[in-house]
Protein backbone atom coordinates (compact mmCIF):
# COMPACT_ATOMS: atom_id res chain seq x y z
CA UNK A 1 0.00 0.00 0.00
CA UNK A 2 2.69 2.33 0.70
CA UNK A 3 4.50 1.74 -2.48
CA UNK A 4 1.42 2.07 -4.24
CA UNK A 5 0.71 6.29 -2.52
CA UNK A 6 4.60 6.53 -3.52
CA UNK A 7 3.63 5.39 -7.36
CA UNK A 8 1.11 7.77 -7.37
CA UNK A 9 3.08 10.49 -6.07
CA UNK A 10 5.73 10.01 -8.27
CA UNK A 11 3.73 9.92 -10.89
CA UNK A 12 2.25 13.24 -10.09
CA UNK A 13 5.27 14.57 -10.07
CA UNK A 14 5.77 13.06 -13.66
CA UNK A 15 2.63 15.23 -15.22
CA UNK A 16 3.99 18.22 -12.87
CA UNK A 17 7.49 18.12 -14.70
CA UNK A 18 6.25 17.56 -17.86
CA UNK A 19 3.50 20.23 -17.79
CA UNK A 20 6.27 23.16 -16.51
CA UNK A 21 8.18 22.25 -19.54
CA UNK A 22 5.96 24.48 -21.54
CA UNK A 23 5.56 27.31 -19.18
CA UNK A 24 6.24 30.78 -20.86
CA UNK A 25 9.68 32.22 -19.47
CA UNK A 26 9.16 34.92 -16.58
CA UNK A 27 8.99 38.25 -17.64
CA UNK A 28 9.63 37.47 -21.20
CA UNK A 29 7.66 40.63 -22.91
CA UNK A 30 5.97 38.19 -25.69
CA UNK A 31 4.04 36.06 -23.80
CA UNK A 32 0.54 35.95 -24.37
CA UNK A 33 -1.06 37.65 -20.99
CA UNK A 34 1.45 40.74 -21.86
CA UNK A 35 0.02 40.84 -25.53
CA UNK A 36 -2.14 43.73 -26.23
CA UNK A 37 -4.43 41.14 -28.14
CA UNK A 38 -5.59 37.82 -26.81
CA UNK A 39 -5.56 34.68 -29.18
CA UNK A 40 -9.73 35.29 -30.00
CA UNK A 41 -7.90 39.39 -31.59
CA UNK A 42 -10.14 40.73 -28.74
CA UNK A 43 -7.85 43.95 -26.60
CA UNK A 44 -6.84 42.62 -23.00
CA UNK A 45 -8.35 44.66 -20.50
CA UNK A 46 -5.23 43.96 -17.98
CA UNK A 47 -3.33 45.98 -20.59
CA UNK A 48 -4.91 49.58 -19.36
CA UNK A 49 -3.87 48.79 -15.79
CA UNK A 50 -0.44 48.00 -16.62
CA UNK A 51 0.40 50.90 -19.09
CA UNK A 52 -1.44 53.88 -16.86
CA UNK A 53 -1.70 53.25 -13.33
CA UNK A 54 1.50 55.57 -12.82
CA UNK A 55 -0.44 58.50 -14.85
CA UNK A 56 -3.56 57.48 -12.61
CA UNK A 57 -2.61 57.66 -9.46
CA UNK A 58 1.36 58.23 -9.33
CA UNK A 59 2.39 55.38 -7.63
CA UNK A 60 4.77 52.44 -8.92
CA UNK A 61 3.30 49.70 -7.44
CA UNK A 62 0.35 49.05 -9.80
CA UNK A 63 -0.59 46.23 -7.53
CA UNK A 64 -1.54 49.04 -4.92
CA UNK A 65 -3.29 50.94 -7.36
CA UNK A 66 -5.46 48.17 -8.52
CA UNK A 67 -6.34 47.67 -4.93
CA UNK A 68 -6.66 50.59 -3.67
CA UNK A 69 -8.68 52.64 -7.09
CA UNK A 70 -9.54 50.72 -9.87
CA UNK A 71 -11.01 47.86 -7.34
CA UNK A 72 -11.53 50.07 -4.16
CA UNK A 73 -14.94 48.54 -3.51
CA UNK A 74 -13.97 45.13 -3.71
CA UNK A 75 -11.47 46.08 -0.98
CA UNK A 76 -14.05 48.09 1.10
CA UNK A 77 -15.91 44.70 1.03
CA UNK A 78 -13.11 42.75 2.10
CA UNK A 79 -12.24 45.00 4.97
CA UNK A 80 -15.97 44.40 5.62
CA UNK A 81 -15.54 40.93 5.37
CA UNK A 82 -13.04 40.99 8.39
CA UNK A 83 -14.70 43.29 10.48
CA UNK A 84 -17.64 41.07 10.79
CA UNK A 85 -15.35 38.08 11.78
CA UNK A 86 -14.38 40.30 14.70
CA UNK A 87 -17.46 41.04 15.71
CA UNK A 88 -18.95 37.04 15.32
CA UNK A 89 -16.19 36.24 17.91
CA UNK A 90 -17.51 38.07 20.09
CA UNK A 91 -20.95 36.24 20.00
CA UNK A 92 -19.42 32.97 19.43
CA UNK A 93 -17.18 33.27 22.66
CA UNK A 94 -19.15 35.20 24.67
CA UNK A 95 -21.88 33.47 24.44
CA UNK A 96 -20.35 30.62 25.06
CA UNK A 97 -19.01 32.66 28.49
CA UNK A 98 -22.06 33.26 29.92
CA UNK A 99 -24.42 30.45 29.79
CA UNK A 100 -21.59 29.03 32.11
CA UNK A 101 -21.88 31.33 34.57
CA UNK B 1 -4.61 29.96 31.29
CA UNK B 2 -5.09 29.63 34.59
CA UNK B 3 -1.93 29.18 35.50
CA UNK B 4 0.05 32.38 35.49
CA UNK B 5 4.14 31.67 33.53
CA UNK B 6 6.19 33.97 34.88
CA UNK B 7 9.18 34.14 32.67
CA UNK B 8 11.40 37.69 32.72
CA UNK B 9 13.24 36.89 29.61
CA UNK B 10 10.40 36.27 27.49
CA UNK B 11 9.10 39.07 28.74
CA UNK B 12 12.34 40.85 28.07
CA UNK B 13 12.78 39.87 24.68
CA UNK B 14 9.22 40.99 23.42
CA UNK B 15 9.92 43.72 24.93
CA UNK B 16 12.30 44.52 22.93
CA UNK B 17 10.87 43.33 19.64
CA UNK B 18 7.53 44.90 19.94
CA UNK B 19 8.04 48.28 19.19
CA UNK B 20 10.20 47.14 16.22
CA UNK B 21 7.74 45.38 14.77
CA UNK B 22 5.12 47.83 15.18
CA UNK B 23 7.39 50.64 13.19
CA UNK B 24 7.92 48.34 10.34
CA UNK B 25 4.10 47.48 10.75
CA UNK B 26 3.48 51.25 9.99
CA UNK B 27 6.12 51.46 7.07
CA UNK B 28 5.12 48.56 4.94
CA UNK B 29 1.59 50.27 5.33
CA UNK B 30 2.91 53.74 4.65
CA UNK B 31 5.45 52.51 2.03
CA UNK B 32 2.88 50.44 0.41
CA UNK B 33 2.92 52.49 -3.08
CA UNK B 34 6.47 51.85 -3.60
CA UNK B 35 7.16 48.32 -2.43
CA UNK B 36 4.94 45.27 -1.45
CA UNK B 37 2.96 45.49 1.17
CA UNK B 38 -0.17 48.25 2.12
CA UNK B 39 -2.86 47.52 4.79
CA UNK B 40 -4.05 43.96 5.08
CA UNK B 41 0.19 43.19 5.53
CA UNK B 42 0.93 46.20 7.79
CA UNK B 43 -2.09 45.40 9.75
CA UNK B 44 -1.20 41.98 10.27
CA UNK B 45 2.54 42.90 11.45
CA UNK B 46 0.69 45.88 13.73
CA UNK B 47 -1.59 42.83 15.49
CA UNK B 48 1.62 40.79 15.92
CA UNK B 49 3.79 43.57 18.05
CA UNK B 50 0.63 43.88 20.24
CA UNK B 51 -0.01 40.48 20.74
CA UNK B 52 3.81 39.26 21.35
CA UNK B 53 2.84 41.62 24.18
CA UNK B 54 -0.12 39.75 25.30
CA UNK B 55 1.00 36.38 25.20
CA UNK B 56 4.57 37.09 26.94
CA UNK B 57 3.39 39.43 30.07
CA UNK B 58 -0.54 38.34 30.45
CA UNK B 59 -3.74 40.12 30.61
CA UNK B 60 -2.97 42.38 33.52
CA UNK B 61 0.09 44.07 32.00
CA UNK B 62 -0.92 43.83 28.21
CA UNK B 63 -3.74 46.30 29.58
CA UNK B 64 -0.96 48.93 29.64
CA UNK B 65 -0.21 49.00 26.52
CA UNK B 66 -3.24 48.55 24.35
CA UNK B 67 -6.57 48.46 26.29
CA UNK B 68 -9.22 45.69 25.11
CA UNK B 69 -12.50 48.14 25.35
CA UNK B 70 -10.27 49.90 22.50
CA UNK B 71 -10.67 46.69 20.11
CA UNK B 72 -14.34 47.82 18.48
CA UNK B 73 -13.97 51.05 18.26
CA UNK B 74 -10.94 51.08 16.33
CA UNK B 75 -11.64 48.58 13.92
CA UNK B 76 -15.05 50.70 13.23
CA UNK B 77 -12.76 53.67 13.13
CA UNK B 78 -10.43 51.64 10.14
CA UNK B 79 -14.26 50.80 8.54
CA UNK B 80 -15.24 54.04 8.99
CA UNK B 81 -11.72 55.91 7.39
CA UNK B 82 -12.99 54.00 4.19
CA UNK B 83 -16.78 55.03 4.37
CA UNK B 84 -16.07 58.41 4.68
CA UNK B 85 -13.69 58.85 2.18
CA UNK B 86 -15.98 57.60 -0.18
CA UNK B 87 -19.01 59.36 1.30
CA UNK B 88 -16.62 62.27 0.96
CA UNK B 89 -15.69 62.08 -2.59
CA UNK B 90 -19.43 61.51 -3.98
CA UNK B 91 -20.39 65.03 -1.56
CA UNK B 92 -17.52 66.96 -3.38
CA UNK B 93 -19.42 65.93 -6.70
CA UNK B 94 -17.38 62.31 -8.05
CA UNK B 95 -18.40 58.77 -7.84
CA UNK B 96 -18.03 56.62 -4.56
CA UNK B 97 -14.43 56.38 -3.78
CA UNK B 98 -13.60 58.28 -6.59
CA UNK B 99 -10.07 59.72 -5.00
CA UNK B 100 -9.74 62.29 -7.80
CA UNK B 101 -12.68 64.43 -6.50
CA UNK B 102 -11.38 64.58 -2.91
CA UNK B 103 -11.77 68.21 -1.64
CA UNK B 104 -8.23 69.29 -0.92
CA UNK B 105 -6.46 72.42 -2.59
CA UNK B 106 -3.72 72.38 -4.05
CA UNK B 107 -3.37 69.04 -5.55
CA UNK B 108 -3.67 67.43 -8.79
CA UNK B 109 -6.14 65.04 -9.62
CA UNK B 110 -3.72 62.12 -9.88
CA UNK B 111 -1.57 63.00 -6.77
CA UNK B 112 -5.35 63.00 -5.21
CA UNK B 113 -5.58 59.66 -6.02
CA UNK B 114 -2.62 59.07 -4.57
CA UNK B 115 -3.36 60.25 -0.96
CA UNK B 116 -6.25 58.72 -1.44
CA UNK B 117 -5.26 55.28 -1.51
CA UNK B 118 -2.75 55.95 1.53
CA UNK B 119 -5.93 57.16 3.83
CA UNK B 120 -7.95 54.22 2.85
CA UNK B 121 -4.51 51.50 3.18
CA UNK B 122 -4.13 53.64 7.17
CA UNK B 123 -7.93 52.23 7.71
CA UNK B 124 -7.19 48.79 6.07
CA UNK B 125 -4.53 48.75 8.31
CA UNK B 126 -6.63 49.91 11.76
CA UNK B 127 -9.36 47.29 10.96
CA UNK B 128 -7.03 44.47 10.43
CA UNK B 129 -5.15 45.05 13.82
CA UNK B 130 -7.84 45.90 15.85
CA UNK B 131 -9.64 42.35 14.71
CA UNK B 132 -6.72 40.42 14.76
CA UNK B 133 -6.21 41.35 18.51
CA UNK B 134 -10.35 40.75 19.39
CA UNK B 135 -9.97 37.47 17.92
CA UNK B 136 -7.25 36.52 20.09
CA UNK B 137 -8.82 38.42 22.84
CA UNK B 138 -12.17 36.82 22.69
CA UNK B 139 -10.27 33.34 22.64
CA UNK B 140 -8.52 33.82 25.36
CA UNK B 141 -11.49 35.16 28.07
CA UNK B 142 -13.76 31.90 26.73
CA UNK B 143 -10.77 29.84 27.70
CA UNK B 144 -10.59 31.41 31.03
CA UNK B 145 -14.65 30.84 31.86
CA UNK B 146 -14.68 27.44 30.02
Amino acid sequence: MKLLKFAILALFAGVLIYASNDLPYRGDPDNLMHAERSITDTPVKGNYFIQEAYNDARTPNMVTVVLGDYRSIDTFGEQVVIFTAGLITILVLRKQRRREE
Amino acid sequence: MKEQFQSPIVLLGSRLLSPYIMLFGWYVIIHGHYSPGGGFQGGALLAASVLLIRVAGGTRLSSLQLREVINTPMATLGVAIYFLTGVVAVLAGGFFLDYGQLPIPGLEAAWLRYYGILIIEVGIGLTVMAILIMIYDNMVKGEDHA
